[in-house]
């Protein structure tokens, strides 16, 4: 067993965990943060995927141990409150889900996929990143279409924001 | 329509839980005490169980119990069965080989569950699975329908002789044969449609949970048809009677039909949860997922079509060999029967047609319906043919398919079914307008230019939803009725409850239901809720497959509207002392028409409730239920086309672009069809570029059981599809619905195929095409 501590969805957790333990199963099983999902077992699926430290990492190629010390955010801590993230938004909006397995996974994903091309995103880069998430229900159509429409909008809120700024 | 009723682009209601990580599925339950099971699976694909040692297994820490099944067969628990009869064309019955839900003495394929080990952790139960000692004896195994019907094969089942489950015909064999004699031209074709694993992304999982104060059981299960499990596990399995036995199926991660079976793992884990007297829970792993989920498809077929001299069909003959796997599932007899061989019309006018179909024993894992279940096959099979036939005979494929078309309705088939309404020269038209048909030899030329081989290919497919009326269905064999149930709960304040038997897993119909009552009463959808998934919430319900939530799950919902309507109106027109003739409910509110008088909607409900005022004799309360068994199926029709562009140097293909043109009938909610379409399509593109289930000829291992080595479409597969609709109501239900769901995967495998096999020029090229086949058949032509 080992000792583990981090800061999930902006909360100090800790707790003790058997070695073996990944990082999707201690959020899961003892943190009860089950909108992180586990799809397969060879880190194929990404429906687990979480942003450790700001970056997208599918949380079962991840020990619990080796987060301790690191900052988690899962799609639980996502929104603002009762305000949806953007990438949240445009999933709804643009009926990028349907049975919502993967949801989580891909919403996570976008965001550091949409955080990592300041420059905006077109649909080939889109396609190619969301390589590692696997959706069987939508055919990708409506969740590329509403990774496009996200990066947009948080692009232009963050030209809003510089442009209060100055 | 209103901004919310009928025909509006509502956003989905439930979309809210599920992208803030507050969804409920199966693995999310937790209840006190709970434990975790581990199943002991066979390695082999076909031996007998010498010795079954679980002391080392029992003594591993945190093991609660290791159950085998002639414990379970002692407690009398039931085997699985399959809910169809068919009968061969000789008269007998199907021959259905024994279902233990834990295999007693023999295993039949790789992955037969053996034992079920319940321990205080997963891990636990799983390290305590692999100390379970048993000593097999091996025996040959057979994973190949078309092997297993050979003499010498080894048997499977001592019920089913040489492997034959059954050997069934449909239609008219002599006319046929007399049709092809005397054609001016007969295409043949040998095809194969390639077995598939559905892979809903969310595994199989199940909690059981025996209540010892009150004697009752509860199972949570990813099922597509809670009622339909309960019903099973209850009438054949023995596993508790209807009333003390509640079936929760929460939210589901997908089924594409692997989820309306009832499987071995959710009457072991209720079973267990007595015996251990604690909560069970189970969750598939993915490889479990691989070998034990139902698969799809893997027919054999032989076909051939005849033409006059005017290239009109004069005949269809077709010889089906259907790999069943190694015990028949649920509906798994159905499959290339009636929901196959009854599809063989296609859109076309073919006086004669008939089918024979054998339904073979494999050591594999059980066959049953996927997404299509039988129509993606007739599909294929028809619309391959059809374009060869165009190929062979030097006409345009698109001109051969409209010569040939149905035009008149209703139209009765050879084989059963009676088409009630479509215009399938509209579909073809949208379609070649929308991918630009006529500009495909400039771009052909273009793509030459870059060294790339570019193929179109077209598909027009029809298929039959919301099987019914149950007294049809039950004259063909099957063991259930296919209605469903809808119960309209107007609570006092004006709030509605809807409570179906048609369960959600991804089809949004917390959305598109509501959108039903909006309409009706004109109120806001946030205050309409659809309750389903749940056995103790709604009575009964046969559930969501074959797209017949649609059609025979909200036709229920109109029906009991329809009284709650009635009731409604006596209600106001009483209040206002007017004709109930008159009112009418709209924008919430019961007004006479043509007057200014009106009552708000909430204070007709309350009326209801508080009953101080309600006409002379009429019972307090505002609630009706209805069942809906529909009068004919549907018959959802469209065409597809897709455009290729082949590397020669590598044989990858690349999808340029994917166009559907469907009829559905009238439709709902548009953006939900469309993600219907949209998601069908990947799978059937999926089917025709990159899956297929491999078992290894010599050992029975199943070669596909990882997402590393199953081809599962990713985003980089695909395009982004061009969809439209054109709407003939449907004439059999009120809504005029067809139906969508699984449309896509119909339409389009023989779209695809059919265009690569024109960029490359080789017709000989089966599913899945992958790069390594492409290139080959591109050598191989260049040989001829």
């Amino acid at each position: 067993m080992s000792d583990v501590s981090l800061v999930v969805n902006g909360r100090k957790v800790s707790g003790s965990v058997e070695d073996r333990t990944l990082l999707v199963h201690f959020l899961r099983e003892n943190l009860g943060l089950t909108g992180t999902h586990v799809g397969c077992d060879t880190s194929q699926c990404g429906a687990c995927v979480v942003h450790v430290d700001g970056k997208a990492v599918k949380s079962c190629t991840m020990l619990a141990v080796q987060a301790s010390g690191s900052e988690v955010v899962t799609i639980e801590g996502l929104a603002n409150g009762a305000e949806l993230h953007p990438v949240q938004a445009a999933f709804k909006e643009h009926h990028g889900l349907q049975c919502g397995f993967c949801t989580p996974g891909m919403i996570m994903a976008a965001t550091d996929m949409i955080r990592r091309h300041p420059e905006g995103l077109d649909e080939a880069t889109v396609r190619a990143e969301l390589e590692g998430n696997i959706c069987r229900c939508t055919g990708y159509h409506n969740i590329v279409k509403a990774v496009l429409a996200a990066s947009k909008t948080m692009a232009k809120s963050k030209g809003k924001a510089k442009a209060k700024a100055a | 329509m209103g901004i919310e009723g009928i025909g509006a682009r509502v956003a989905r209601k439930e979309d809210r839980r599920l992208i803030t990580g507050a969804g409920r599925y199966v693995d999310d339950m937790v209840v006190p005490g709970m434990k975790h099971a581990a199943f002991v699976r066979s390695p082999h694909a076909h031996a007998e169980i010498k010795k079954i040692d679980v002391r080392k297994a029992k003594a591993m820490p945190g093991v609660i119990d290791v159950l085998l099944g002639k414990e379970l067969k002692t407690d009398g628990i039931g085997n699985l069965i399959c809910g169809w009869m068919i009968h061969s064309k000789d008269g007998t019955p199907m021959k259905m080989g024994a279902w233990s839900p834990l295999a007693v003495d023999r295993v039949r394929y790789v992955g037969d569950a053996v034992a079920i080990v319940v321990a205080d952790t997963k891990g636990q139960a799983r390290d305590a699975a692999e100390a379970v000692e048993i000593t097999y004896k091996e025996l040959k195994s057979v994973s190949e329908a078309v092997d297993a019907l050979k003499k010498g094969a080894p048997q499977i089942h001592p019920e089913a002789d040489g492997n034959l489950i059954y050997d069934w015909e449909i239609g008219d064999a002599k006319a046929t044969d007399a049709a092809i004699a005397k054609a001016a031209h007969v295409t043949k074709m040998h095809i194969v449609n390639n077995r598939l694993v559905p892979n809903a992304m969310e595994p199989r999982a199940a909690l059981g949970h025996y209540d010892k104060a009150e004697d009752h059981y509860t199972c949570w299960t990813t099922s597509q048809n809670p009622h339909v499990a309960r019903l099973v596990m209850s009438a054949f399995y023995n596993v508790a009677p209807e009333n003390k036995l509640r079936v929760i199926a929460p939210d589901v991660g997908g089924g594409f039909g692997s989820k309306i079976y009832i499987y071995p793992e959710e009457i072991v884990c209720l079973w267990a949860s007595k015996k251990t007297g604690v909560p069970v829970k189970w969750v598939a792993d993915r490889t479990e997922s691989f070998l034990t989920d139902a698969h799809g498809r893997d027919h054999v077929t032989e076909v051939q079509m005849a033409f006059d001299k005017d290239n009109k069909i004069t005949g269809l003959k077709v010889d089906t060999i259907a790999n069943f796997g190694a015990y028949m599932s649920l509906f798994s007899s159905a499959v290339p029967t009636y929901l196959y061989a009854t599809l063989l019309s296609g859109q076309y006018v073919i006086p004669a047609i008939h089918a024979n179909v054998r339904a073979v024993y494999t050591n594999t894992a059980p066959v049953d319906a996927y997404r299509g279940a039988g129509r993606p096959e007739a599909t294929y099979l028809l619309e391959r043919t059809m374009e060869t036939a165009a190929r062979e005979l030097g006409v345009s494929p698109a001109e051969l398919r409209r010569k040939n078309f149905i035009t008149t309705f209703p139209y009765q088939t050879p084989v059963i079914m009676c088409y009630d309404a479509g215009d399938y020269a509209a579909s073809l038209d949208a379609a070649m307008k929308a991918a630009d048909y006529a500009g495909f030899a400039k771009r052909k030329a273009a793509a030459a230019k870059k060294g790339k081989l570019r193929g179109i290919g077209m598909s027009n497919y029809i298929e039959a939803c919301g099987i019914a009326p149950s007294a049809a269905v039950g004259s063909l064999g099957a063991g259930v009725g296919l209605w469903e149930s809808a119960e309209v709960r107007v609570n006092g304040v004006g709030t509605i409850e809807v409570l179906t038997g048609s369960h959600s897993h991804g089809q949004g119909h917390e959305t598109t239901f509501a959108q039903l009552v909006a309409d009706r009463f004109g109120v806001p959808i946030d205050s309409v809720s659809i309750v389903h998934g749940d056995t103790d919430k709604v009575q009964m319900g046969m559930g969501t497959y074959g797209s017949r939530s649609g059609a025979v799950g909200m036709s229920a919902i109109v029906k009991a509207l329809d009284k709650v309507e009635k009731k409604a109106k006596k209600i106001a027109a009483h209040l206002m002392e007017a004709d109930e003739g008159d009112i009418v409910i709209e924008n919430g509110v019961a007004k006479v028409a043509g007057t200014d008088k009106n009552v708000p909607w909430f204070q007709v409900a309350l009326a209801a409730y508080t009953a101080h005022n309600l006409p002379a004799g009429m019972e307090p309360g505002l609630k009706e239920g209805a069942f809906y068994d529909p009068s004919n199926f549907t018959f959802p029709a469209g065409c597809y086309i897709c455009e290729v562009e082949v590397d020669p140097e590598t044989g990858v293909t690349e999808i340029v672009q994917f166009v559907a043109a469907d009829d559905f009938g009238n439709i709902i909610n548009p953006m939900i069809v469309e993600g219907q379409v949209h998601g069908g399509i990947a799978q059937g593109v999926g089917q025709a570029l990159l899956e297929g289930a491999s078992y290894d000829g010599a050992s029975g291992q199943l070669v596909t059981a990882s997402y590393m080595d199953y081809a599962m479409p990713r985003a980089d597969d695909l395009p982004s599809f061009q969809v439209s609709t054109s709407n003939t109501p449907c004439p059999s239900n009120p809504l005029g619905i067809k139906g969508c769901g699984e449309a896509g995967a119909i339409g389009s495998p023989p779209a695809v195929m059919n265009a690569i096999t024109d960029a490359i020029g080789n017709n000989d090229l089966t599913m899945p095409a992958t790069p390594q086949k492409v290139w080959a058949a591109i050598r191989a032509a260049k040989k001829h």
